[in-house]
């Protein structure tokens, strides 16, 4: 099951699998006897590893150029007067002079900017869909502290009206994860921010599966207040580590169902479990760990958990702490997805710091700016911003350009999906907003939106503003910010 | 620009020695002051500060000997900024209750005074603020000098009476108590008044009309209450300066029909000074608020359908509110009334980027609510007179990007440090492995 691609090598399977099971194959037994027939193997059991396969396809798009614009390439590079040009949904060219081709759409950048679209690793749209009611309420399988079988792509909502939302403040990619209430809360899922009818018709096409692990108070505080395990940290890890075994067993009984259909017997295949299948995706470098941890100390936990296992963390998310250990985190690594300002909500928060994705960042770690919200993520850019702002005033000199990354690079990098997106480079998908002017600035709005090439999203024009089933026809409809 | 943050710096260790409620002579030359008051804007203008108030502002104000000089060429210079909606200093920890005080939870709301003496409008945030909170320094280090302390709704539809403080950290720092009664109505406050509106605005009605009759009847006297009031004797006499038109009624309503509602009590209860709070859908019926008279606290990033009573939700409800004459004051959002109440700012510029003026934005994080909660004989304007609250900013005080340069309170010059910027030196270079972080 979760060796694919060498088992299927190994049978021989792409090219004649039915010709192998027709035929009884003849091997020695583990006691050394003579050739001797087996009985006939039964086809041999392979899970699908895609059972909600992405239909998406890209909205209809023109060859574009926007000229004499400032471009931040979301790699640390930024030209001034320069020139983007969009052909087949991928981005062409970029600098400050490009080849345009005769009779395309020219758009005069004069004064504005122009950006790859915001990725936001850490989202509950179409979880936790607006409005806040309880028949929308999806986020959270609080009914065990693992879950890891729960899939957060079955809850998401594609009508959630906070998906527009996010789109006029220039997302394009999103992580919706499920919550943090469980030690394992499940898998979240990658979404291009589109308009669609069906979750499928958002699925970013290939981007890996993430499992949303919890560290520290909300575990606890859900289970301990039920009067079950865990009801404090060191029951939490304790929980993670016998998970982790228990995937690990669970591997081993597949890959020895391999083995032995490979030496040609017959083996019943393990009983499926699709709690412990996306935990070993993880064991097998499939499925990102994207990490709820807040402190620091906590963190370094699960640094040594994940070697205990053999795993890696992809990212610690709303790490509050990361500034404390960004060392650690380089050296793993590890990625810190983090709020620019929240705080003290919990007693876990309390050492919020303005400056905690800067000096992530100025460590060499991966940083990244995460809502968490669906309010927050309709300013990612302000909230870079913020944190930008107190780090230069604090005497680290990061660059607008290099904060990008953030926002863009960084995210894709943590979602698996930086060879495609997240980035101004020719062959890449065209994911990329264009501003009013400045995005760091509270007066500046994101103008036009494009995911893979085509403008979802204008805000002069309301044809390009989609309106959410749910919002159609009530008295908010015409506001699309 | 340097040189003023050296003279800064050099003050800022004084500041740190000295006590912290020395009141200096100050002036603040060279600055764009944006006064809030009737002298507007004056370019390349002099504010002298003496005895914690402001002596003199204009462009022909001599600076006497003795003054330390603030030279803040190039820079804005504003008053202390207010958030119209906090619990900074009873609130410490969310999710740790024992930390907080912002809130009242009685067993059975509208109980008579019993054993319990369960009470909720007479719940007073006063007696429980503490000026040491670690939030106020994070907040007055970004520019705020002032803040509504406002209860949170408990069980009851009443949540209790609001004060506003400086965020001086001093251990007299509250301004003025009782300055408003907060009652909930809407989603929040049907929920505690059987789960229909329809016996909300039946319960309220009654309640206020209880007030009323025990503030003609006289303090203490207990004639002329009926066997079944719904107030508890503490609670009638809160209500009393409330229906006698001495302390505003901020009311939480979201709905545009519902606030139409609200405006209606009016013709009930003449004297009742009305603020909205909240106000999602204010925007459809801003002209009826406009003509009523009655202000509105709102946060300006609300557009999300959150509620069936907010789904006309939108950023531009602050900037049309205000076109239509409506005085706004802006607040922070509902989870966010301690540690980043500094964000008003942010707020009142994304009002101004969804079609709200920018002196009314900045008047929403000013005067307003000083008027509002009426502190504004001593604060919400520079001008002569008025406590020395004043904010010097590197820019546009309602850009991200903006830092405050310099910041006094009631003539104080504040250090522009927080807890959170120790923790930030602390471990600011971690390639330094000579000491533990603790002893740094």
């Amino acid at each position: 099951m979760f060796k694919t691609s060498k088992h299927l090598t190994a049978l021989g399977m792409l090219v004649g699998l039915a010709a192998l099971l027709a035929a009884p194959a003849i091997s020695q037994n583990a006691d050394g006897d003579e050739d001797k027939e087996v009985k006939e193997q039964r086809p041999l059991v392979m899970v699908d590893k895609d059972p909600f396969p992405s239909t998406y396809q890209p909205l209809p798009s023109t060859a574009v150029v926007i000229i004499n614009v400032t471009i931040l390439d979301g790699l640390g590079g930024r030209t001034e007067n320069g020139s983007v040009l969009m052909m087949d949904g991928k981005i062409k060219a970029v600098g400050e002079s490009v080849e345009v081709p005769e009779g395309i759409t020219v758009i005069d950048g004069t004064g504005k900017w122009v950006t790859p679209g915001i990725i936001d690793v850490h989202s509950h749209l179409g979880d936790y869909a607006s409005p806040n009611t309880a028949g929308n309420s999806d986020g959270n399988e609080a009914t065990n502290p693992n879950t890891a079988e729960v899939w957060a792509e079955h809850s998401v909502w594609p009508q959630d009206p906070g998906f527009e939302r996010a789109m006029a403040g220039g997302v394009t990619v999103l992580q919706v994860l499920p919550g943090s209430a469980n030690l394992f809360g499940g898998r979240g899922v990658t979404l291009k921010n589109v308009p669609s009818r069906t979750m499928q018709g958002m699925k970013f096409p290939g981007a890996p599966y993430g499992l949303k692990m919890a560290c520290g108070e909300n575990p606890k505080r859900v289970y301990g207040g039920k009067g079950r395990s865990p009801s404090t940290r060191m029951g939490n890890v304790a929980g993670y580590r016998a998970a982790w075994i228990k995937a690990v067993e669970y591997q081993n009984s597949w890959d020895q169902y391999y083995a032995k259909y490979e030496e040609g017997e017959d083996p019943n295949p393990p009983k499926r479990d699709l709690q412990l299948e996306t935990l070993v995706g993880v064991l097998e470098g499939e499925i990102l760990v994207h990490n709820h941890c807040y402190r620091a100390d906590e963190q370094a936990v699960m640094i040594d958990i994940s070697k205990e296992f053999g795993y890696q963390i992809t990212a610690f998310h709303h790490a509050i702490e990361s500034y404390k250990i960004a060392d650690i985190l380089a050296e793993n690594d590890i990625c810190a997805a983090m709020w620019a300002d929240w705080g003290a909500g919990k007693m876990e928060m309390y050492d919020a710091i303005r400056e905690n994705i800067p000096l992530v960042h100025k460590a060499g770690a991966c940083a990244i700016t995460h809502s968490d919200s669906a309010t927050g993520i309709q300013r990612l850019n302000q909230e870079t911003a913020k944190a930008l702002a107190h780090a230069n005033n604090a005497g680290i000199d990061i660059s607008k350009a290099e904060a990008w990354l953030w926002l863009s690079y960084n995210p894709a990098k943590a979602l698996g999906i930086a060879d495609e997106t997240g980035s101004l480079e020719p062959g890449k998908n065209a994911d990329m907003v264009l501003w009013t002017g400045d995005p760091f600035s509270v007066y500046t709005m994101a103008e036009r939106v494009f995911v893979d090439g085509a403008l979802i999203y204008d805000l002069n024009d309301p044809d390009h503003q989609p309106v959410s089933d749910f919002r159609l026809g009530q008295a908010g409809q015409g506001d699309a910010r | 620009m340097r040189k003023l943050n050296l003279i800064i710096a050099a003050a800022s260790l004084f500041a740190v020695m000295a006590s912290p409620t020395l009141a200096e002579d100050i002036a603040i030359t060279n600055g764009r002051i944006i006064t809030m008051g009737d002298a507007g804007t004056i370019e390349g203008g002099t504010i002298l500060i003496a005895d914690g108030v402001i002596e003199a502002v204009g462009m022909d104000v001599t600076v006497p000997d003795g003054y330390r000089i603030i030279d803040a060429g190039g820079m804005i210079v504003t008053p202390g900024l207010m958030n119209a909606y906090t619990m900074l200093g009873i609130l410490e920890i969310g999710l740790e209750s024992a930390t907080n005080d912002n809130t009242i939870n009685s067993p059975s709301p509208f109980a008579r005074v019993t054993s319990e003496a369960v009470f909720s409008a007479a719940f007073d945030v006063s007696y429980g603020i503490n000026p040491k909170t670690m939030h106020i320094p994070i907040q007055r280090i970004e520019g705020l000098t002032r803040a509504l302390v406002a209860p949170g709704t408990g069980s009851s539809i009443f949540a209790g009476q609001a004060s506003v403080i400086d965020l001086s950290g001093d251990f007299d720092s509250i301004t003025a108590t009782r300055v408003a009664m907060v009652v909930s109505l809407g989603e929040a406050g049907k929920a505690r008044a059987g789960g229909a509106r329809g016996g909300l605005y039946v319960t309220l009605i009654r309640a206020l009309n209880e007030a009323l009759n025990y503030g003609r009847r006289g303090e203490g006297s207990l004639a002329g209450r009926e066997r079944d009031s719904i107030l508890s004797l503490f609670d009638a006499e809160a209500l009393v300066p409330v229906v006698e038109g001495d302390m505003p009624l901020i009311v939480h309503v979201s709905r545009a029909a519902e606030i139409l509602q609200v405006l209606a009590l009016s013709h009930m209860f003449g004297e009742l000074d009305l603020i909205l709070s909240g106000a999602r859908e204010g925007w459809m019926v801003a002209d009826e608020i406009a003509a009523a008279g009655v202000s509105v606290i709102l946060d300006p990033h609300a557009n999300l359908p959150s509620s069936f009573e907010a789904l006309a939700s939108t950023l531009y409800n602050a900037g049309r509110l205000s076109a239509a004459g409506v005085t706004i004051a802006f607040r922070s959002p509902d989870g966010d009334v301690a540690y980043r109440t500094r964000l008003v700012r942010q707020g009142a510029g994304n009002a101004v980027a969804h079609g709200m003026d920018w002196d009314a934005a900045l008047a929403a994080i000013t005067i307003n609510p000083a008027r509002m909660f009426g502190i504004d004989e001593s604060y919400g304007t520079l001008e002569t007179g008025k406590d020395a609250d004043v904010v010097v900013w590197d820019g546009d005080p309602l850009e991200l990007m903006t830092n405050p340069v310099f910041v006094a309170i009631k003539g104080v010059e504040m250090v522009l440090e927080s807890r959170q910027t120790r923790l930030r030196d602390r471990y600011m270079d971690l390639d330094d492995q000579e000491s533990r972080h603790q002893y740094r």
